[in-house]
């Protein structure tokens, strides 16, 4: 109890407010252009990854990213999970750039790394590694313009990258931010807020639609000493627009725990009603809060230690392909996943982070036919918390979204037919 | 809008409807009612609730099929949109904010002739009005049920109930401002006042109303799932080609009896109800 006093107090503790005569300096950008083989690089980062490129004809490891072997030129490269082991070679400290993201956060470390396996990167170098040569390992990681770039880390435990001042900007950690939750009626919402909460958030703004309805779980959110609950409905864009005006200027992280799942199959009479409800609430809601809240973010993306960093959508690993027993859901989330995508470009010119999670079936009531394993609030939240310490924008918790993933990374026609077939 | 212009806008509907009426003493007729209308002989109520996002719909198990709350989306406001002018879509089901029940709203009137708000007659969008003040037990008792015997208690005072006239239970449920507290739901779904099945039978049977009205969502009480029949003021009054009319407000400004009732749903197309202005024109000295 007393731990968790002096965590709650820790968290609750204010950093310096800002200076209201001085200007809010504007976002500037990490380099973001890639080629589309260097993308590759990226594409495992958003899922958390390292993956770099191995020759299929002679197993060289290639960096940085190309199309054709360094070694035998060959052409068959394909991309593939690596450990990341390998040994700091070469240190240097940056003391002036031409680009004004690195201006601005001078001085900078780069290293260069020979992994054990040959190749050579160049990388960031975290605070805690010291001294070269020295055993590391290599992490990938999104800089704010969304690109991958690689990190050498301690070679064991889990590293935290918000420990270091500058790497610290390739997370989007919840301590001391302030944050927006906009459901907090759902189990999942209240375990994302709790979970917020114990990550150190500093505030937690939790949504509330139709008041009249009271459910389980809301006295006790009220207990929570970061969160305050306001009055937002995803469905209705005065309320929306309210709550913006009332905190826009002041989110850190918007997480939309806003939801709406029936279970109606495509034919059934109704299916109409409750798709526009899903609708309303999966899309469009994300529509009108992107509206809103999207320019004040992105407004407030370089406002000091406590910037504006984070937007968080609680999709579904139905989005990636329909499952049928929750067609119109699927359909919804499809669209929310199609509308992110816009979103997050939009953010990124900013440098404001869009995470995107695809839980599978969850342990609720609208999945309740659903055979285990289904994911707890709690993992959901966990899951949600983690990514935003770490570095990364598409989640795919538990492991009934690994397997889709996997699933729909192989071959997505595939699972398209498994998944009609009733093969879940 | 001014009150005056508010007038001047009844007074233009009120003209065409008169054309049809007495076309021979159309002028002289028109004339009187313009300035019943105007003098304070005549005073108006407005007994609506502003549709607005806000304003709570009625709750059903969230498997079911649901009514849509209020909605309004703006096409331009002066802007490039639309540069000189300002209008919004908006979206609401039929059941929402002060609203009116047609008969064919209900199953035990799914077969009547004229059942959809679209076939109505017209001339029961004007009617007497009966108010029959429940508010003092209602403020006791949220789940206060009004009786037969009330209703006789109420005629013993005010005199018979007129056939094809409004009853309103007046309860000024409609002065809970906070959307909560309206609904007043707790785990046992929603507790508000209504008519008992006795009561609704005697005055569809012994007094053939046109309708009955409350302030509430819905005619029926809060807990009338659990009635004998179930919801017995939708069953019975729209069993009989009754209509129903919910979440009005100022019924405490109405007098008992004397008050004339326009309540004129919107012409929908089979439709079951519609939101819709509902006013009564009150003669001075009453109520």
């Amino acid at each position: 109890m007393r731990q968790r006093e002096a965590k709650v107090a820790e968290a609750t503790t204010r950093a310096k407010r800002k200076n209201p005569i001085l200007r809010t300096p504007l976002p500037t950008l990490p380099p973001g252009a890639r080629s589309r083989v260097a993308l590759g690089l990226t594409a495992a980062a958003a899922r958390g990854a390292l993956e770099l490129q191995v020759c299929r004809d002679c197993a060289a490891v290639q960096y940085p990213p190309r199309e054709v072997c360094r070694d035998c030129l060959s052409s068959r490269l394909l991309w593939r999970p690596h450990n990341g082991e390998g040994e700091l070679v070469a240190e240097t400290v940056l003391h002036a750039a031409q680009e004004l993201y690195f201006r601005e956060r001078l001085p900078w470390r780069i290293g260069v790394v020979r992994l054990d396996d040959g190749a050579n990167l160049v990388v960031y170098v975290h605070e805690s590694v010291r001294g070269t040569p020295c055993r590391i390992r290599v992490e990938a990681a999104l800089d704010r313009a969304g690109e991958a770039v690689l990190l050498a880390v301690p070679p064991h435990g889990s590293t935290d990258l918000s420990a270091d001042p500058k790497l610290r900007e390739m997370t989007c950690d919840p301590r001391r931010r302030k944050i927006l939750v906009t459901d907090g009626k759902s189990a999942i919402g209240q375990a994302v807020v709790r979970a917020l909460a114990d990550a150190g958030a500093e505030m937690i703004w939790v949504g509330e639609a139709e008041p009249w309805k009271k459910i389980a779980g809301s006295a006790k959110l009220r207990e929570v000493p970061q969160a305050t609950v306001v009055p937002l409905d995803v469905t209705d864009s005065a309320s929306v627009r309210e709550l913006a005006g009332e905190i826009g200027g002041k989110v850190d992280i918007l997480v939309n725990t806003a939801d709406c799942h029936r279970t109606s199959a495509i034919g059934a009479r109704g299916a109409l009603n409750a798709a526009q409800l899903e609708m309303d609430v999966n899309y469009f809601g994300l529509l009108r809060l992107a509206k809103e809240f999207a320019p004040l973010l992105k407004a407030r993306a370089a406002d000091g230690p406590a910037n504006a960093i984070a937007w968080v959508n609680v999709l579904s690993i139905f989005a990636l392909s329909n499952y049928p027993p929750h067609g119109t859901y699927s359909a919804s989330k499809a669209a929310a996943l199609s509308l992110s995508q816009a979103l997050r470009g939009d953010l990124y010119a900013a440098g404001v982070r869009l995470i995107n999670l695809f839980p599978g079936p969850v342990d609720d009531e609208w999945d309740q036919l659903e055979l285990p394993p289904k994911l707890s609030p709690n993992a959901l939240a966990n899951a949600l918390v983690a990514a935003l310490r770490g570095s990364m924008e598409d989640v795919y918790p538990g492991e009934v979204a690994q397997d889709w993933l996997a699933r729909h990374r192989e071959n997505a026609k595939a699972l398209e037919r498994e998944l009609s077939e009733g093969n879940r | 809008m001014t009150r005056a212009a508010k007038k001047r806008q009844n007074k233009a509907t009120s003209k065409k409807a008169l054309k049809k009426t007495a076309p021979s003493s159309n002028d002289c007729l028109r004339g009187r009612l313009q300035a019943l209308v105007a003098s304070p002989a005549l005073r108006l109520v407005d007994l609506t609730q502003t549709l607005s996002p806000d304003f709570p719909p009625i709750v059903l198990p969230p498997e079911m099929g649901q009514s849509r709350p209020f909605r309004m989306e703006q096409i331009s406001r002066y802007d490039e949109n639309g540069p000189a002018w300002y209008w919004n879509n908006v979206s609401f089901g039929e059941h929402t904010g002060t609203h009116f029940d047609a008969p064919i709203h209900w199953i035990s009137g799914r077969d009547l002739p004229n059942n959809s708000v679209d076939a109505l007659p017209l001339e029961h969008f004007v009617a007497p009005a009966c108010v029959i003040d429940c508010s003092a037990q209602a403020a006791d008792n949220a789940d206060f049920l009004l009786t037969a015997g009330h209703v006789a208690a109420w005629e013993t005072r005010h005199g018979r109930i007129p056939a094809a006239s409004w009853v309103l239970m007046r309860t000024d449920w409609s002065k809970r401002g906070d959307p909560v507290a309206y609904q007043n739901l707790d785990e046992t779904g929603q507790h508000t006042p209504g008519p008992d099945p006795d009561c609704v039978r005697f005055l569809v049977n012994e007094r053939d109303v046109l309708g009955f009205g409350t302030e509430t969502i819905g005619t029926d009480a809060g807990q009338a799932a659990h009635f004998k029949p179930p919801y017995p003021c939708h069953t019975y009054m729209h069993g009989a080609s009754k209509y129903g009319l919910q979440c009005l407000c100022n019924l405490d400004l109405l007098p008992p009896t004397g008050a004339l009732i326009v309540a004129a749903p919107l012409k929908i197309l089979d439709g079951s109800g519609s939101p819709l202005r509902v006013f009564a024109l009150v003669p001075s000295g009453r109520g």
